[in-house]
C-alpha cells in the first residue's frame, strides 16, 4: 500500500515537472520547424525538422548581439569578483568595525530598484556620450550584482575554518599571501557559484539594455523583443533566437546546478 | 595578536545594536594595522556601490522636485512638491499602484504555493530525482525576455497557443488570453519564472530539518499532516519569509514581461512601466523621477511592514 502510494507520488511529480518544463521543450521543438508548420493548428508534431531558422537568425545579425551580451556579462562578472572578494574577506575573516552596518548597506542597494537611478544614469551617459556603449553596461551590471555577490561571498568565507588563517598569520604570511595561497583555493567553489549567478543576472538583463543601448552595444534581450514588431509569421524564427539566447545560461545552470543551488541558498538564507 | 582578532562578521544573525556601542577595548598597534588593511579591502566595493547606486538615487530625488519636460528642455524650474501632488490628482498613479500591488502580490503568493508544493514533492527519494529538479529549476534560468515572448506567442496565443490546445483537449473552448486577460498572462509567466526560486529556498529549509526529530514524532504516532503542521511549517517560517521578501522585491521591479507582452494595457501598467513610459515616451522627466522615488519608498515599506504583519496571520492559523 505504502509502495503504491510512493510510486503514485513519483508519477505525479514527474508529470508536474514535465508540464512545468513544457514551454521550454516546445520552444526548442518549434525552432526546428518551418514557419508554416509552426503556425499550424492543430500543432504539427510529425513535420520536417531542420536548422533553417538558425541560419535566418544569424542572417539577422544575432551573432553581434550575442557577442555584446557575452562582453557585458563576463566583463561585469570580473569587476564584481575583483571588488567583492576582498570586501567579503574583510567583512568575514578580518576584524572591522560596523560589519553589520556595511553588510546592511550592501544588501539595501540591491533592493534599490533600477527605476530609482535610471533617469540620472541616462542623462549622465548621454552627456558624456556613453549611450550605446558596452562599457557603460558593464559598469552598471557590476553595480547591480555587487551587493548580492558580497553577501553570498561572505557566507562562503564564513565557512573557511579560522584556524587555517590564523596558522598562516603565525607563519608570517602577509595579507596578499594569506589571501592568494590560503583562502582563495578553499573558496574556489564559492567563487564559481557567485560568478555564475552574476553572469546569469547580467546575461538576462533587459531594462537597462533596452534603454541605454540602440545598436552598437545592443545585447540579446532587446534584440529578441524586437521580434514583437515583426510582420507575418515569426514563431519559428523567434523560437530559434530564444533557444540560442537562453542556451548559455541554461547550460551553465544545469552543469553547475550544485553550486547554483548552494549559492542561492547561501545568499538567501544566511 | 590573535586574541584581538575576534571575527565579528562570522555570526549570521545581526548583532544587537547595543553591542556596537560597547566601550572600546584596548587595541594593539598591530591590530590597528590589520583593521586599516581590512578597511582598505572594503573601500573599493563600498565606493563603487555608492557612486553607481546611491548618488544617482539622490539625483533622482532632486529631479523629482523639478518641473522638467524634455519637450521644453530650456524650461527647467524648481517645482517643490508639484510632481508629488499630481500623483494623487492625476489619473495614472493610483491605477498603476493597484496594478503593481495585484500583479506582485498574486505572483508572489502563487509561486510560493507552487514552490512549497514542488519542494515537498522533491524532498523525498525517487527515481530520477536529479532530472526532475533540473527540469523544475529551468524556468528560473530562462531569459525573462525570451520567456515573455514564448509565453505570449507560443503558449497563450488565441489560435496556435499550446495552452488553448490543452484546454480544447479537455473540452474547454479557446481563450484570447493576450487581449482579454492581459494581467492574467503576466501573472502566469511570473509564477512560472519565480516558482523555482521559491522552491529552491524552501527545499533548503526542508532539508535542514532534523530527520531524527521527525522520525521520533512519527514513532510517537503523529500523522504526516500533523507533523507538517506542527513541526515542518514553523521550521519553514523563516525560509518562507525570506523567499517572500526576496521574491517580492524582485517582482516589484518587474518590467520585461510588461514591456514585451502587454505594453501596460489591461491593468498591467506597473510603476516601473509607468516610469518608463513617462520618462522615455512622455519625456516628463520630473514626474517620472517622482514615480521612481515612490517606487523605492514602496519597496522599503514592503520589505519592512508586510513581512511582520502578513506572516503573523499566515503562520498562526494552523500552528499554535
Amino acid at each position: 500500500m505504502r509502495r503504491v502510494r510512493g510510486s503514485l507520488l513519483t508519477v505525479v511529480t514527474w508529470f508536474i515537472a514535465l508540464l512545468f518544463f513544457f514551454p521550454v521543450a516546445w520552444m526548442v521543438f518549434t525552432s526546428f520547424k518551418s514557419e508554416g508548420a509552426a503556425a499550424a493548428n492543430p500543432p504539427s508534431i510529425f513535420t520536417e525538422l531542420n536548422f533553417d531558422q538558425y541560419q535566418a537568425v544569424f542572417d539577422r545579425g544575432m551573432g553581434s548581439y550575442l557577442l555584446n551580451s557575452l562582453m557585458a556579462s563576463v566583463g561585469s562578472t570580473l569587476i564584481v569578483l575583483l571588488l567583492a572578494i576582498p570586501a567579503a574577506y574583510a567583512l568575514s575573516v578580518r576584524p572591522i568595525k560596523r560589519v553589520q552596518d556595511v553588510l546592511f548597506f550592501f544588501i539595501s542597494t540591491r533592493f534599490l530598484p533600477a527605476a530609482a537611478s535610471i533617469i540620472p544614469v541616462f542623462f549622465i551617459l548621454k552627456t558624456i556620450g556613453a549611450l550605446d556603449n558596452i562599457n557603460a553596461l558593464i559598469f552598471l551590471y557590476a553595480a547591480m550584482n555587487l551587493p548580492i555577490a558580497v553577501w553570498m561571498m561572505r557566507s562562503f568565507f564564513s565557512e573557511v575554518p579560522i584556524e587555517i588563517i590564523e596558522a598562516a598569520q603565525i607563519d608570517g604570511a602577509n595579507l596578499r599571501t594569506e589571501m592568494l595561497r590560503v583562502v582563495l583555493p578553499i573558496l574556489l567553489p564559492g567563487i564559481a557559484a557567485v560568478a555564475l549567478i552574476c553572469f546569469i543576472f547580467s546575461w538576462n538583463e533587459y531594462f537597462l539594455a533596452t534603454l541605454l543601448t540602440t545598436f552598437d552595444a545592443r545585447t540579446t534581450p532587446p534584440f529578441l523583443a524586437s521580434f514583437v514588431d515583426g510582420r507575418g509569421q515569426f514563431l519559428a524564427v523567434l523560437s530559434a533566437a530564444s533557444t540560442l539566447a537562453v542556451l548559455p545560461v541554461v547550460a551553465a545552470g544545469w552543469l553547475a546546478q550544485k553550486q547554483l543551488v548552494r549559492g542561492l541558498a547561501m545568499g538567501a538564507v544566511k | 595578536m590573535t586574541t584581538t582578532l575576534t571575527p565579528t562578521g562570522r555570526t549570521p544573525e545581526p548583532a544587537p545594536p547595543a553591542s556596537r556601542r560597547a566601550a572600546p577595548v584596548h587595541v594593539s598597534p598591530a591590530a590597528r594595522t590589520t583593521a586599516r588593511q581590512a578597511r582598505a579591502l572594503v573601500m573599493p566595493a563600498l565606493f563603487f556601490a555608492i557612486a553607481l547606486t546611491q548618488i544617482p538615487f539622490l539625483v533622482t530625488i532632486y529631479t523629482s522636485f523639478l518641473n522638467w519636460n524634455q519637450l521644453r528642455p530650456d524650461d527647467i524650474e524648481f517645482a517643490w512638491f508639484a510632481n508629488y501632488a499630481s500623483l494623487f490628482t492625476g489619473s495614472d498613479f493610483l491605477p498603476s499602484l493597484w496594478a503593481t500591488v495585484t500583479i506582485t502580490g498574486s505572483s508572489v503568493v502563487l509561486s510560493l504555493i507552487f514552490g512549497l508544493l514542488f519542494a515537498i514533492l522533491l524532498d523525498r527519494k525517487f527515481v530520477g530525482q536529479g532530472i526532475v529538479r533540473t527540469l523544475m529549476i529551468t524556468p528560473f534560468l530562462i531569459m525573462p525576455a525570451a520567456g515573455a515572448l514564448i509565453w505570449k506567442f507560443s503558449m497563450l496565443d488565441a489560435n496556435v497557443g499550446m495552452v488553448n490546445v490543452g484546454l480544447n483537449l479537455i473540452g474547454i473552448p479557446s481563450v484570447a488570453w493576450n487581449t482579454d486577460f492581459p494581467a492574467v498572462t503576466i501573472v502566469m509567466l511570473l509564477t512560472w519564472q519565480y516558482t523555482p526560486f521559491m522552491m529552491l529556498i524552501l527545499l533548503a529549509g526542508l532539508q535542514s530539518q532534523s530527520r531524527e526529530i521527525l522520525e521520533a514524532a512519527a514513532v510517537d504516532g503523529a500523522g504526516p499532516v500533523r507533523i507538517f503542521q506542527t513541526m515542518t511549517l514553523p521550521h519553514l517560517r523563516q525560509y518562507i519569509e525570506i523567499a517572500t521578501l526576496l521574491g517580492g522585491i524582485m517582482l516589484l521591479q518587474v518590467f520585461d514581461p510588461i514591456a514585451i507582452m502587454t505594453k501596460g494595457t489591461g491593468g498591467t501598467k506597473t510603476l516601473s512601466y509607468l516610469l518608463y513610459e513617462r520618462a522615455f515616451i512622455g519625456l516628463d522627466i520630473g514626474q517620472a523621477a517622482a514615480y521612481g522615488v515612490v517606487t523605492v519608498i514602496i519597496t522599503i515599506v514592503v520589505a519592512t511592514v508586510a513581512l511582520r504583519t502578513l506572516f503573523r496571520v499566515f503562520m498562526e492559523g494552523g500552528t499554535r
